[in-house]
């Protein structure tokens, strides 16, 4: 909206006219997402994914407003609400996996998004507060969905619950008491269950408003773009509508595609089995894992065995499983490289990718009972996530030498063109 | 001549594709949101285990000449009252011109067995449970059922007589599957 | 400040992580069991696949196998009478064969005292015994769990149900000592720690169907498995086929929506 190109808005019809002296809704609209939003023209599909992010919590959203009109938050009958969803309520097969996946589907976008970002280096100057809300987006995202997880009140929900709990217990002193206060007794029980529901209905609307923060913290400078080189005039841009509504919508088709193949073909696909199974307080599953979202920092946590100075092993796992979510937020001070894009990084893109590889190895880790070689592997792959951070990260980004990068996102795209064209005649 | 026409022709034509394509494109994504809506708007209709509860039992034997139990059927209240030699003659009395919704005692009971007077306990105004069905109660005016939230007042075959109500009370479909056993539904 | 406490930080987390590397032994416990349990064995349904179809006569053999068999000590509570109508039985069928359990618990209308009555259709299955600890003291103290989802909630799902039933035999000679059924505790290859409560609860013959199917372990098996699989999702079928009439949808319109992107920027270059 800082752009001294930006289209004012017009309203053609009386009726708009009025609507905006009074209330300047369409103006905003036309201004946020519509032909007075300049967008640079050189986004990619990676550019997709933060739509996308919006279309799966509008789907939570909705999914989540009717499936609580059945389900009923008390151990006593909450897995048999479930079922009774699942089996006679008209549809209600569909809009519960519709639920399930739709949480799988928003981590993957959310996850693609977020790297994305780490390899446009999206997250520097001067976007940094767009980062900022991003993280706290994400961790958001990921307490609405652990509680989520928690209400189906089967073995996997209860002893979820159970466990990550059970973090808050490593805190000298006061963890014990800490725990008690979040589960509302010993052991979960009734009085999780209903706040877990209170608040798992809350979040979302949470996440909701931090998104708006989000998007408008991004229309100040604008979008990033693949080249990192920030819009210098209008030929630079398109307007967002219609070039990118009809990307975005594009994006939107293959989005509901994989979902649905996922809701309707494999629906159990990214679940456990253990959470068809009611809660049993007094029998453990034989390998608690969390949802793949989490493995990742799931590995992290059972990387540390060892007490280390003062400090327990257990309490380690815990403070190192949330310092890899909490590191995200110096991002923009650690790497202090002025170029933004990986294209023109070639050591940062080398280490970006080690990362991602990383993550993945984590994850499989994290899926894995904790045996050899997967403890190992966690280990060494946790190594490796806080070293790309906190030490290689903010080395590389002042030794590297960039490559010699165009003036403008115009010139980028017309090189890339006139590439196209020379390789198409050679 | 007709070559320009002919190339105008075709520069229209294209535009014309192209914004159909466009307009597909946003149809369909119309007509997909409304397939959506329809199962988020059906899941708030009775679910099969509701629907599954439509039939309900009732055992007679025990209610005797002027009795009335009030009993359930999908969740709603039902009255079952044994009527007086008095009260059929009562009703049977009562010239239909003078009923606001007429009905004869007769097409409110089954043949052979109309003593026994099986209605939905829902006032027809606004929904209240009437009184009259246990001993004691108020019976109204005219000696049926009274619903006290807005003073209607129904006769000895539950029809209306006094009162806000437009109809009579409702006489659900049932059947004596024995001569002490009544199935609701 | 941030990237030399950063640095810092790094460092930290990086010692720990070293001296747990060291400290962690490289060498797994070994755990014989883990050796011999067997991955079960496939078991082809028509309600697999993306193309799947109930097959009804076979539900209904394996809804018999359930109530001769399996329903002495499993529950199928979530399985209500009226959901059988799904592979073909008419509505009277499905009030009769309600009626012939006389175990569904209700409470006698003069005294208040617990009392059984005759199921109706809205009923489910009822249960062989009271509650948990009836089961438990009844059965050596191992719960029969209830049967109504066991397809969804065992790794392996209904290949693992089917291989279980099958899958009883003699300990091999040559296992260890303390991988020996106890007492009271029988030998199968496919369950995780190789010995359970449940005797083998299928032979050959033991029911007979009406259509005259094969009888024995095998096909009982195959079967009662099948139907397993109907209790646990009977939305299964329509699932699927629902599912190919959304993605048709979502590919047409996707098509358009490329067709309509491709358009719009047809004239920019990017």
């Amino acid at each position: 909206m800082s752009f001294p190109w930006a289209k004012n808005y017009e309203p053609q019809q009386p009726l708009m006219k009025w609507l905006d002296e009074k209330l300047p809704l369409p103006r905003l609209v036309y201004n946020a997402v519509g032909a007075g939003y300049p967008v640079p023209r050189n986004l990619n599909y990676f550019w997709n994914f933060g739509v996308l992010a919006g279309a799966a919590l509008a789907i939570q959203i909705i999914t989540g407003i009717v499936l609580a009109m059945h389900y009923a938050a008390n151990a006593g009958v909450a897995f048999n609400s479930v079922e009774h969803i699942m089996r006679d309520v008209n549809a209600g097969w569909f809009i519960r996996y519709a639920h399930m996946n739709g949480a799988s589907m928003f981590f993957i976008v959310v996850y693609l998004h977020i790297f994305r970002g780490l390899y446009y280096g999206s997250y520097k100057a001067p976007r940094e507060m767009v980062w900022l809300l991003g993280v706290v987006i994400f961790l958001l995202m990921m307490a609405t969905a652990f509680m989520g997880y928690v209400l189906p009140w089967g073995q996997m929900s209860f002893w979820g619950a159970q466990v990550i709990t059970g973090f808050f217990s490593a805190i000298p002193m006061v963890g014990e008491p800490i725990r008690q206060w979040l589960l509302g007794g010993f052991a979960p029980d009734n009085a999780a269950l209903n706040r877990f529901f209170s608040l798992h209905y809350l979040l979302p609307f949470v996440i909701a408003g931090v998104i708006i923060l989000h998007i408008w913290a991004l229309h100040i400078p604008g979008s990033s773009n693949p080249t990192g080189i920030e819009v210098k005039d209008e030929q630079d841009t398109v307007p967002f509508h219609p070039y990118y509504t009809a990307k975005d919508g594009f994006g939107l088709g293959v989005f509901l595609f994989v979902f649905a193949a996922l809701t309707f073909f494999t629906p159990n696909l990214l679940g456990h089995a253990d959470n068809y199974i009611a809660a049993n307080p007094l029998s453990t599953p034989a390998h608690i894992v969390p949802e793949w979202y989490f493995w990742p920092f799931y590995a992290i946590l059972r990387a540390f065995t060892f007490n280390f100075l003062w400090i327990d092993a257990k309490l380690w796992g815990v403070i190192a499983m949330f310092a890899a979510i909490a590191l995200l937020f110096f991002l923009p001070w650690l790497d202090s490289s002025p170029v933004k894009s990986s294209t023109y990084r070639p050591l940062n893109r080398i280490f970006f990718w080690i990362l991602v590889v990383d993550v993945l190895i984590l994850g499989y880790c994290g899926k894995s009972p904790a045996e050899q070689p997967y403890v190992i592997l966690s280990q060494l792959g946790s190594i490796y996530y806080f070293a790309h951070f906190l030490i290689i990260l903010p080395i590389i980004s002042r030794i590297e030498r960039p490559l010699p990068m165009p003036n403008s996102i115009t010139e980028a795209v017309l090189a890339k063109h006139a590439d196209d064209k020379s390789a198409a005649t050679a | 001549m007709a070559s320009e026409s002919e190339h105008s022709a075709v520069v229209e034509d294209g535009v014309r594709r192209r914004d159909f394509i466009n307009i597909a494109a946003v149809s369909f994504a119309g007509v997909g949101a409304v397939a959506v809506v329809l199962p988020l708007v059906n899941q708030m209709n009775p679910s099969a285990d509701v629907l599954a509860l439509s039939s309900t039992e009732i055992d007679i034997s025990a209610i005797g000449t002027g009795q009335a139990i009030k009993t359930s059927w999908r969740k709603q209240p039902v009255f079952v009252r044994n009527l007086t030699a008095d009260e059929i003659k009562a009703a049977k009395a009562v010239p239909l011109g003078e009923l606001r919704d007429p009905q004869t005692i007769d097409e409110r009971t089954k043949p052979g067995k109309e003593n026994w007077l099986i209605t939905l306990g829902v006032c027809t105004h606004l929904g209240c449970v009437p009184l009259g069905a246990a001993e004691g109660e108020n019976r109204g005016d005219f000696g049926g059922y009274f619903c006290p939230c807005h003073g209607s007042h129904y006769d000895t075959a539950a029809r209306i007589r006094k009162g806000p109500a437009p109809t009579n009370l409702v006489v659900p479909p049932y059947e004596f599957t024995s001569d002490t056993v009544v199935t609701i539904g | 400040m941030v990237r030399p406490l950063g640095f810092l930080v790094g460092l930290g987390f990086i010692a720990a992580l070293v001296l747990a590397i060291l400290t962690t032994p490289l060498k797994n416990e070994p755990n014989a069991a883990h050796e011999i349990h067997k991955h079960p064995r496939h078991l082809a349904l028509t309600s697999d696949g993306l193309f799947p179809h109930w097959d009804k006569a076979q539900l209904q053999r394996g809804m018999q196998v359930y109530k001769e068999v399996c329903s002495a000590c499993h529950s199928l509570n979530l399985v209500a009478f009226r959901n059988i109508a799904d592979f073909g039985y008419s509505e009277g069928q499905v009030k009769s064969f309600a009626k012939s359990y006389d175990t569904i618990p209700s409470i006698n209308p003069d005294t208040g005292e617990p009392a059984t009555r005759t199921g109706l259709p809205s009923d489910h299955f009822p249960s062989p015994y009271p509650n948990e600890v009836a089961a438990r003291a009844a059965n050596n103290n191992a719960l029969p769990p209830d049967l109504s989802l066991i397809t969804k909630a065992r790794e392996g799902g209904k290949d693992y149900v089917y291989s279980l039933l099958t899958g009883y035999q003699n300990p091999p000679k040559d296992l260890p000592k303390e991988l020996q059924p106890g007492t009271g505790l029988h030998y199968n290859p496919y369950f995780a720690n190789l010995n359970l409560a449940m005797a083998k609860p299928l032979n050959d013959g033991q029911v007979t169907f009406a259509d005259g199917s094969k009888n024995d372990v095998e096909h009982m098996a195959r079967d009662v498995t099948a139907f397993l699989v109907w209790t646990a999702e009977p939305n299964l079928v329509k699932r699927v086929w629902t599912g190919w009439a959304v993605l048709l949808f979502i590919a047409m319109f996707t098509t358009l929506t490329y067709l309509s992107y491709r358009n719009i920027w047809a004239d920019k270059k990017h």
